[in-house]
């Protein structure tokens, strides 16, 4: 009798246990499934773009009317936009496969500048229709590839979670066709790299970075003197020094240090000594004194530096700091670029942190060109509607990461900040912005 | 045996009144504290200048306790009828001209904000007329908790362009990234990615970026799901406002656990924490 029951108690859970684990894998399977078909979806997507992209740009080089060219150029910019989506979506993050999106977001930079530009007063140059047959080239290239691997992954129903797996867990992923295919794909566009791109889609950044800064060459012992004096007086010795990789833009030391609860760490670069970046962490407590005399000891840090004159521009407290924007003005005109921001505690006054990358990676002796412009005239280029509230002369690095003078209005409409740069020597509107700083809590508890 | 319970049982109680004595000694200011008040600031006393603006009918923004632009304005409008310097600062000049010209209802404009009401606060128009209920009012009323901090702002300052849940979603990764990094490790980990969002070789959004199949190893695993500390919020508001210790890298790895040989190719910047940072 025992017996009976027992098999049958045994017999009912081995069923229970199969049926729950069959479900287990059905459940597993789908996501799996869901997971690998939007794989599919950007895979396949991606190389539809960029058929398309080709097929687009040689639309373009066939156009003779102006009108049709800037539609079509637009057009062509929204596709590499998708396309480079769709590589966001693909795990290709540990393979070398960012050429390929920088020169899809290359593509795109030239077709938005000949786009939005006046066809019609400034039609392409011969060099820009050069560089549209090159890239048609190119794309043609990437095209075919892509078209190859696509092909074999049909065919022999290749599957990207493979790709995922074998990326995941070892470097010899010689034999995975996706992969190889991406590869031949990046190399194709590796080519490219030499040819001239030039003409307006100057977009990766100033060639030269750092390129003004000043003084000598500084040893470690000097670095722990110049840390020292930023880093609250701490003894040189207790710093700890390390020195920056060949990858780095501008060559620094870093000293760190901890001391108790508090932590402190400054870059410092190698010439001239110049403080980069500093932080100190700390817990603070409950804000005692007000953002405004915050600003003061925040000033009275940054003029520490070798700063000729700058001006605040730009303060928000967060909970129990408040931080700083400072801008290099000469002349009583702002340099936005330079820009220095401190971050300062509330509840003692002590400056928490300084950032001066961009102020060391731009600031230079610079010939600023009087305007041409009278304020009179470049207030009449800003849209009828906006009240100016404030104006003034600014320098700013516009679209083509050129620095241009501009008058600088602050203007408002309705219960919204809009500040417009107007530039001074042609009237363009360079640039406009909406100043929105705060952000209704969504939930007040929080 | 019963007095050592007992003992305990006090003990506890005591612990558990001890933070309650923290906030209880701070008293709520009336009027105007003698701080100056800029552009930036949030509490109690811009939730008064906001409120004496909008009497007087300078302000026409909401009451939300955060000097931002519209207060800014406001300010320098009444400076300029009041024929005082128009410098946008409130000294103490600029609240006494203030105090004279308006009533301030503390009262009536904190239980407003307690209550999530929308609500407006001109002089001269009953404050009947001016408030009406916000739609969460009736889950406040049934969470009497609230009512310990009525002097809170109802917004807050972010970094241009980012939302508190962009904040939010950074300070998630983060966390699950970097939690047992130091501090500038943290900050170095989000300035990665703000540098990777405005890098051409990657997706242009912050969700972009995060979400990038098998970018960061917190994502892929569900870390990134954890609940993230105020540490990790505050790094991702530093390097919003422009600290990147990280020199502009693009990359990061932990070297005991990268299981990637390319990412050794990359030329290397340097080396926060456990993390080794790369262009």
């Amino acid at each position: 009798m025992v017996r009976i029951i027992l098999i049958v108690v045994l017999g009912l859970s081995t069923l229970g246990a199969g049926v729950w684990g069959y479900m287990e894998h059905q459940d597993k399977n789908a996501v799996l499934i869901q997971a690998e078909n939007s794989y599919q979806r950007a895979f396949h997507e991606l190389t539809y773009n960029v058929e398309l992209l080709h097929d687009k740009i040689g639309a373009t080089l066939a156009m003779n009317s102006r009108q049709q060219l800037s539609p079509q150029l637009a057009e062509i910019w929204k596709v590499t936009s998708e396309a480079n989506s769709d590589v966001g979506q693909l795990p290709l993050t540990l393979m070398p496969f960012n050429k390929t999106e920088e020169f899809l977001s290359q593509i795109g930079d030239f077709a938005y500048r000949t786009a939005v530009r006046d066809l019609e007063k400034k039609p392409l140059s011969e060099e820009e229709v050069q560089k549209l047959e090159q890239l048609h080239e190119h794309s043609r290239e990437i095209k075919n590839e892509l078209r190859k691997v696509q092909n074999v992954v049909l065919r022999d129903n290749l599957r990207w979670m493979d790709v995922q797996l074998a990326l995941a867990t070892n470097d010899e992923v010689g034999d995975n066709t996706i992969v190889n295919g991406f590869k031949t794909v990046e190399k194709t566009v590796d080519g490219f790299e030499t040819a001239e791109l030039g003409t307006g889609s100057g977009t990766s950044g100033p060639a030269k970075q750092y390129e003004y800064l000043s003084g000598d060459e500084i040893d470690e012992r000097e670095a722990r003197k110049i840390a020292s004096g930023w880093l609250e007086n701490i003894e040189p010795s207790r710093l700890t020094m390390t020195e920056s990789g060949k990858g780095a833009n501008v060559p620094t030391l870093t000293a760190s240090f901890q001391k108790g609860e508090k932590n402190g760490y400054l870059d410092l670069t190698k010439k001239g000594g110049h403080p980069l970046t500093m932080m100190i962490s700390r817990p603070v407590k409950e804000a005692a004194i007000s953002l405004h005399e915050a600003s003061e000891r925040a000033k009275a840090f940054v003029e520490r530096m070798e700063v000729d004159s700058i001006e605040l521009v730009e303060s928000s407290q967060y909970d129990r700091t408040g931080v700083f924007r400072f801008v290099y003005t000469q002349d009583d005109v702002r340099f936005y670029p330079d820009a220095l921001v401190v971050k300062v505690a509330l509840d003692n006054g002590e400056v928490l942190g300084l950032s001066a990358r961009e102020y060391f990676n731009f600031h230079n002796e610079r010939d600023i060109k009087p305007p041409v412009l009278t304020e009179d005239e470049a207030r009449s280029k800003v849209n009828p509607q906006l009240k100016v509230q404030e104006q003034r002369l600014a320098v700013i690095e516009n679209d083509i990461k050129e620095e241009v003078l501009c008058y600088e209005f602050l203007t408002t409409m309705e219960n919204t900040t809009y500040r417009i740069f107007i530039n001074a020597t042609n009237g363009e509107e360079e640039k406009v912005e909406t100043l929105k700083k705060s952000e209704v809590k969504f939930d007040p508890e929080v | 045996m019963l007095w050592k319970k007992l003992l305990v049982v006090a003990a506890a109680l005591s612990l558990l009144l001890f933070p309650l004595s923290e906030w209880t000694s701070v008293k709520p200011v009336h009027g105007f504290s003698n701080q100056v008040i800029q552009q930036g600031a949030i509490g109690d006393d811009v939730i008064e200048l906001q409120s004496r603006l909008q009497y007087l009918g300078f302000y026409n923004g909401e009451i939300d306790g955060v000097f931002g632009w519209g207060t800014y304005w406001a300010v320098r409008n009444f400076q300029y009828e009041f024929g005082l310097t128009i410098d946008g600062l409130v000294g103490q000049e600029v609240k006494d001209k203030l105090v004279k010209a308006s009533n301030y209802d503390e009262g009536f404009v904190k239980e407003q904000i307690r209550q999530g009401n929308d609500f407006t606060y001109y002089g001269g128009v009953p404050k009947a007329q001016q408030t009406k209920e916000g739609q969460s009012s009736q889950n406040q009323a049934q969470q009497p908790s609230r009512e310990q901090t009525p002097n809170q702002p109802t917004a807050v300052n972010v970094p241009g362009g980012y939302s508190q849940n962009d904040i939010q979603l950074m300070a998630n990764a983060v966390y699950g990234e970097a939690r047992g990094e130091p501090y500038v490790g943290q900050v170095a980990v989000a300035a990665v990615i703000i540098n990777r969002v405005a890098s051409s070789s990657f997706p242009n959004s912050v969700s972009g970026v995060i979400f990038e199949p098998r970018a960061f190893t917190a994502v892929s695993d569900g870390q990134i799901w954890l609940t993230p500390n105020e540490t990790a919020k505050e790094a991702v508001i530093d390097a919003l406002n422009g600290w990147d210790p990280s020199g502009e890298a693009m990359y990061y790895f932990n070297p005991n656990t990268a299981t990637s040989s390319w990412i050794w190719s990359r030329p290397q910047i340097k080396q926060i924490g456990k993390h080794i940072f790369c262009k």
